[in-house]
């Protein structure tokens, strides 16, 4: 069995878990993060988008809107090219007009500290023409859009820069205790190696379990009792952008309130029902139409637009039981140090939060476990741009011109994204890839219109070419991959076609993973399950022209190796199994 | 009828594309040329990258010619020429308009300039070395089809001296000339109130200016606009009183009709008015087939027919090949070409030339197969650009279809070009 050692073992690679890596590799720790699936797989790659500006926190929990407008302005520094700066809007419309809401809100921003102007209703109107045209009052604060993806590979790839290891597709199955009876030490942990399909052993000075909504399964490996409720939420995209702003209702914050601009689309979120199971993230109809009609309170049409896609995520729902926890830190993220808590030495359990406070979070959590290690050196997250950042901020026409300069037309693989054969050919051999549906966290395959339409079979393609998994396997490390130009078509340049030769036969490592027909596969059902929710008009036409192309044409549900399986065929599948929401929806 | 709460600009139209490809795989330009990507791919792919206030993210779609052969394939109704159009619009507010496209947008200015000493124009324009000029300084391709000023007098020279004699009657219809009519092509006019008046028709022709639609499809929103409030107050009265306005210029009719207030939200009652009264001249004479005498001579005659793109785009079938089917001894065939490629000034530009005779190849050999089988002396089609590109493309001459159906009333003479 394969064993490593580390002083810092973080376990889960959503942005909290990267972002602890992060600020221990930079304070000096030698550093270790397993992810069970790929980065950002979870909540972190399932979220709303939404870098806050406290504004939604202000009246309901001022220490979160503090913590938010605090964070917002750091990481537009050191994530620079992850942020759109979309600004944000409060809007009173009509179903909110008879309220104190916005008065109070107006009174909590100036104590908060977040920034808040109000503008004319016509000014307004004018930046948003899509804009539901009734409404009476309009703010604005310094909200932003976030790309979840990026910020987690941005800070995974600076945490490797600074020394860590980042293992993707490794499952922590146990930890490893020393001592016994009221001397319980955790010391390392079994880990499940899903691309070479074997055990190993990470020992470590300090484990910190930054698993999110299965942080507390990760806690039950050592008796430790975590309530975590996975608390679902869902959002829909729209096909196309309908606003360029942050768009929130100025009301006590609830369901379907927020649209987010986010690349080339419009998300409208989210819902909040308590889930048994954090993988259970079905949609139900109520929930797509609660979002519809909460969308057309803001903008009006909105119910009868193009609906690309619906997904869900889980917030990690703390429930502390008897013991309470650190006084200092807010409420709104859960820092456990264990052997104060409950006796269990060198483990730490960081979770809830915000996307938006990941970094705070992170400083937080490496101060105890500095604490304990003996302290190196102070935090410097706040100050350290990560790779990217040069890059300056988002802006949404940046692939467009940049194919557009280079002429790279020809090279597109995702039309619809504008993914060119450089760019998936880099994330696929320099980061860790096991499935397409990786790839499209790295580069947004398949995330347009088509919904893979027209990108799966060319990249299957273009995978098969690489020759991943017969003799060549990715570098599972990442470390040569060039974060900072990810998303860049001018930064990709292509490296031409392979010599076409015979495969040679699969190494062991990997046999299967890299079939061209398990990764067509896999990804048809991936992304086919979030088109199912909302397959009605035109995009239920898409579907007709996909179905068309993938079943009938190329007879995809007949294609040879049906009995292969990747680590995620059986999560991309469609949940059948009766639903245990633990409470009823509210209305 | 617009509908404020529902109307939504025709980028929208984005969603119903569902990349199917039909588009990709008519668009002529992008078949004759790597610097047009195809319509799917400027259009409602790229229109999600396109943001108002931020800079213009692309240029390949000044590529695009206007045809709008997409707009006519594409089964799920996606405006994707005037999606490009308006991109275009963007990057010339970013960017500025090259000297060359502000000359070619203001062919009224021209039109009116040169008719002052037609002949001398025709030759400081038409002479090799300020052809050879033009192409290097302005980069208007010498060998593209300019159009020659007439030497009689403009269209208005002719109607204020026919107006004594024009027909009174009770049944009245404007006519709308356009500039081409105006200053290169007054027989076409003569032609077209000769047909009216056959028909019992008094003639209107009011003040009028340019439709605007070369500034339109040069990006110069702002004056094409311009243009279009004047046209707007001249003819929107007589759109108001009930009156149908006719024009033998398909684009012409299409942009009063369609395009401009498309594509600079105009939506105001007036418009509206002036959107309905707009016809094409043989879209109005089909619906007026029972007033049309038969009183046709026999013609004996094959006619290679192109329908123009523009016309394509009025979405009304092939008017002039129903009305000409009328003549006894007239054959009509239709091109199936995509487009003739110079789509109204596209052509004229140096770097496009070559493009726009690629693109109108399938025209051309269409044409020239034609007057092999058939001996044909003319070919026919509604739109004065196509007819001068066609001519040039084949060197066979090219008439309007209101021409051949003067002459088939005996009232015109197809050779001459001149009424009888
Ligand atoms: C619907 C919704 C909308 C949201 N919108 C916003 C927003 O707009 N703005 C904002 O700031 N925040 C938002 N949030 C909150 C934010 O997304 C989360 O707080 C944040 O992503 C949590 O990150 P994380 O790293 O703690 O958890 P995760 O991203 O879930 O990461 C945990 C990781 O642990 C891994 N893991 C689990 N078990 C194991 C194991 N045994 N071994 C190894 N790895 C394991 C998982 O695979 C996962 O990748 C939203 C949350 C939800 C649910």
């Amino acid at each position: 069995m394969r064993m490593l050692e580390t002083e810092v073992l973080v376990i889960g690679g959503g942005v909290t878990g990267v972002g602890v890596a992060w600020d221990a590799a930079l304070r000096g720790f030698d550093v270790i993060l397993v992810e069970r699936r790929d980065l950002a797989h979870g909540t972190s790659g399932r979220f709303h988008g939404l870098l806050h500006s406290g504004g939604r926190y202000v009246v309901k929990d001022p220490v979160s809107a503090r913590e938010c407008i605090h964070e917002n302005r750091i990481l537009r520094r050191t994530h620079a090219h992850c942020i759109e700066d979309t600004g944000g809007f409060f809007v009173v419309t009509p179903e909110d007009e008879d309220s104190d809401y916005p008065d109070r809100f107006v009174q909590a921003c100036a104590e908060t500290g977040v920034p808040c102007e109000e503008m004319a209703v016509a000014q307004a109107l004018r930046r948003e023409p899509r804009l539901n045209p009734r409404i009476s009052r309009v703010f604005r604060v310094p909200d932003a859009s976030v790309d979840g993806f990026q910020l987690t590979h941005a800070t995974a790839q600076a945490a490797r820069q600074a020394g860590a290891r980042i293992f993707t597709y490794h499952q922590v199955t146990d930890l490893l205790v020393a001592g016994g009876e009221g001397d319980v030490r955790v010391v390392g942990a079994r880990v499940f190696d899903a691309v070479r399909a074997e055990e190993m052993e990470i020992r470590a000075a300090m484990v910190i379990n930054a698993a999110g909504a299965w942080a507390g399964r990760i806690a039950g490996m050592v008796g430790s009792r975590v309530d975590i409720v996975p608390g679902k939420g869902v959002m829909i995209a729209t096909a196309h952008r309908l606003v360029n702003t942050v768009i929130n209702r100025c009301k006590w914050p609830s369901d379907g309130d927020i649209l987010v601009p986010a690349h080339t689309v419009s998300i409208i979120g989210t819902t909040d029902v308590p889930v048994a199971d954090p993988e259970d993230l079905r949609i139900e109809e109520w929930e797509i139409r609660k979002m519809l009609a909460e969308g057309e309170k803001l903008i009006p049409g909105f119910a009868h637009t193009r609906i690309l896609r619906a997904w869900a995520g889980v917030r990690p729902l703390y429930r502390e039981s008897a013991v309470t926890d650190d006084r200092d830190i807010s409420r709104k993220f859960t820092l456990l140090d264990h052997q104060e808590r409950d006796g269990v030495a060198g483990f730490i359990t960081i979770t809830g939060g915000k996307l938006t406070t990941f970094r705070m979070m992170a400083e937080k959590t490496v101060d105890r476990a500095a604490a304990h290690l003996g302290s190196r050196k102070p935090c410097i997250t706040a100050e350290t741009p990560v790779p990217g950042a040069e890059h300056g901020p988002y802006w949404l026409g940046h692939r467009l011109r940049e194919v557009e300069d280079g002429r790279l037309q020809n090279q597109l693989i995702c039309e619809c994204e504008l993914v060119t054969r450089g760019m998936l050919e880099n994330a696929a051999r320099l980061n860790p890839t096991v499935t397409l549906d990786d790839l499209r966290r790295d580069v947004r395959l398949g995330m347009g219109p088509c919904q893979g339409g027209f990108c799966t079979y060319r990249a299957v393609g273009v995978i098969h070419e690489l020759k991943l998994g017969h003799g060549v396997t990715p570098d599972t490390e990442g470390s040569d991959w060039r974060v900072a130009d990810l998303q860049s078509p001018a930064g990709n340049p292509g490296r031409g076609r392979p010599p076409v030769s015979a495969p040679e036969p699969a190494s062991s490592l990997a046999d299967h993973l890299y079939d061209p027909n398990l990764l067509l596969r896999d990804f048809l059902q991936e992304r086919w399950k979030g088109v199912v929710p909302i397959v009605w008009g035109q995009q239920l036409k898409q579907e007709q022209l996909d179905r068309l192309i993938y079943l009938s044409i190329m007879n995809a549900d007949h294609l040879p190796d049906a009995g292969l399986k990747s680590p995620l065929s059986d999560f991309y599948g469609v949940d059948v199994t009766p639903n245990d929401v633990l409470e009823e929806p509210h209305d | 009828m617009f509908n404020a709460d529902t109307w939504l600009p025709p980028e929208a139209s984005l969603d119903q594309c569902i990349k199917c490809n039909i588009c990709v795989s008519y668009c002529p330009v992008a078949e004759a040329t790597d610097f047009f990507p195809g319509p799917k791919y400027a259009g409602p792919q790229a229109q999600r990258f396109r943001m108002a206030g931020q800079p213009a993210p692309d240029l390949s779609v000044d590529y695009c010619s206007g045809c709008r052969v997409c707009n006519e394939v594409c089964p799920n109704d996606v405006n994707i020429m005037e999606m490009n159009a308006r991109a275009r619009a963007a990057l010339v507010a970013e960017k500025g308009i090259p000297l060359r496209n502000r000359l070619l947008g203001r062919n009224e200015l021209m039109g009116k300039v040169g008719s002052h000493a037609p002949r001398l124009a025709n030759f400081a324009l038409h002479n090799p070395v300020s052809r050879v000029a033009a192409d290097a300084i302005f980069g208007i391709a010498k060998e593209a089809p300019l159009p020659r000023w007439s030497t009689t007098g403009t269209f208005v020279d002719w109607w204020e001296k026919h107006y004594p004699h024009r027909l009174i009657s009770d049944k009245k219809v404007v006519y709308f000339h356009g500039c081409a009519t105006m200053y290169y092509e007054p027989f076409i006019g003569k032609a077209a109130v000769a047909v009216l008046e056959h028909m019992g028709y008094e003639v209107i022709v009011p003040p009028q200016n340019c439709c605007g639609l070369p500034m339109l499809s040069n990006g110069e929103f702002k004056a094409a606009g311009k243009l279009y409030d004047n046209n707007l107050r001249k003819l929107g009265p007589l759109a108001a009183e009930g009156y149908d306005i006719v024009g033998t210029s398909t684009s012409c009719t299409l942009t009063l009709k369609e395009e401009a207030p498309h594509l600079l939200d105009r939506h105001d009652e007036t418009t509206q008015a002036l959107t309905h009264a707009v016809w094409d001249i043989f879209e109005w004479i089909r619906e007026h087939e029972d007033e049309l005498p038969r009183d046709f001579i026999q013609m004996e005659m094959v006619i290679p027919y192109h329908p123009p793109c523009q016309y394509r785009a009025h979405r009304v079938g092939r008017p002039s090949m129903d009305v000409l089917a009328l003549i006894p001894g007239v054959e009509v065939h239709e091109s199936h070409a995509r487009c003739c490629g110079i789509a109204g000034t596209y052509g004229y530009k140096k770097e496009k030339y070559d493009i726009a005779m690629k693109v109108g190849q399938e025209l051309f050999s269409f044409i020239l197969e034609e007057e092999e089988h058939h001996h044909t002396e003319f070919n026919a089609c509604d739109s004065e650009t196509c007819r001068w590109q066609i001519e040039h493309g084949t060197g066979q001459e090219s008439r309007h279809p209101i021409e051949i159906l003067a002459a088939a009333y005996g009232l015109y003479d197809l050779e001459t070009r001149t009424t009888l």
